[in-house]
């Protein structure tokens, strides 16, 4: 019985429907499509306007599910799982962020301030930014 | 620092906006009430910023200019000199460098040259990065156990890779300035390629 899965997408955190047997994290279709955005046609694995083509079928999908892992090497994407914990991650696909840094555009970003005002990166465009990552540690 | 920068060279266009990579807003808070900063000074508890700049240490710095172009790509500077008996760069030197850009465009790496002494991630950094993001989840959710072996899980992918092997020491009940980082010290951190192009560094590096 499919039960909730939690799948961390690119940070943000969607509770999906999930069978997980055997180390395999099958995810129900529907949850998926509605979640991520994830659809199979017959193009293949799709998301939005971009589809991934799938060679093997049986290895993705199974009765309203699609296994997860294999979404992920379709995708391209990195996926860390727990199984256990009933959690996991997908990541960016290193293709993704490599054509992102040398097109050199600073990718856009909105974060918090101390007080919880929201400042977006591109909000600064028209001034020379010093962008300074730091940490306490 | 920054702030002082700021006072100075804000009238020209000049902005530098920090970016703390901390787990919550408590530990960089006593950095913050310091300076007293005008510039935007914000929090990433996420770490989003290290995957979209692939940022692998800290500090790191990196110029954007007036159209939202990467013209100085990731840059390990500091804004003062008290670390300097450790990392031997010098902050007069790069404060200079950032000054020029600002009053006279000076500094600004041709594209070539950004895509030549950008650090970009692997296959196997991305999914540190993947186990990172669950690790952190997992903790939050109290599940310390089972975020530990994803935390080993994403040092061992991004052995150098500071931020998540440093930032992920006060999760996991380990002492950032302590014994852990000392061994960790020892393996080496990331290289930035932009070391041969700022040249900072004064003295010789001082063994930890």
């Amino acid at each position: 019985m499919p039960s909730d899965f939690l799948l961390i997408d690119d940070g943000r955190a969607h509770t999906l429907a999930a069978e997980v047997a055997g180390g395999r994290v099958r995810v129900s279709a529907t949850s998926l499509k509605t979640a991520l955005g994830f659809e199979l046609k017959p193009e293949g694995l799709c998301q939005g306007e971009t589809c991934f083509p799938v060679r093997d079928r049986a290895a993705l999908v199974a009765g309203g599910t699609l296994d997860l892992a294999e979404l992920a090497r379709i995708t391209g994407r990195p996926l860390a799982l727990d199984a256990s914990e009933r959690a996991g991650a997908l990541g960016i696909a290193v293709d993704d962020r490599l054509a992102a840094l040398r097109g050199l555009e600073a990718p856009d970003f909105t974060l918090p301030d101390f007080s919880g005002r929201k400042h977006t990166l591109s909000g600064y465009r028209g001034k020379k930014v010093l962008l300074i990552a730091y940490s306490s540690w | 620092m920054w702030q002082a920068l700021y006072e100075e060279l804000g009238p020209r266009g000049f902005v530098p906006i920090t970016v703390a990579l901390d787990r919550n807003a408590d530990e960089p808070r006593p950095f913050v009430d310091k300076a007293k900063p005008s510039h935007p000074s914000l929090l990433d508890t996420e770490h989003r910023v290290a995957e979209l700049f692939n940022i692998v240490n800290v500090p790191t710095l990196i110029w954007i200019d007036e159209r939202g172009v990467i013209v100085r790509p990731q840059d390990n500077q500091f804004g003062t000199d008290t670390f300097t008996q450790f990392h031997g760069k010098a902050s007069a030197i790069y404060l200079e460098l950032v000054r020029a850009w600002v009053r006279e465009g000076k500094g600004a790496l041709t594209p070539d040259e950004v895509r030549k002494y950008q650090q970009l991630p692997s296959a196997a950094s991305q999914l540190a990065r993947a186990e990172r993001a669950l690790a952190w989840h997992l903790h939050q959710a109290g599940r310390s156990e089972a975020a530990e072996r994803h935390f080993v899980r994403a040092g061992e992918l991004a052995p150098k890779d500071w931020t998540i092997r440093r930032g992920s020491m006060p999760i996991r009940g380990l002492n950032p300035f302590g014994p852990d980082f000392f061994e960790l010290a020892k393996q080496g951190g990331a290289e930035f390629p932009m070391d041969e192009v700022t040249k900072t560094r004064v003295a010789p590096r001082a063994k930890l």
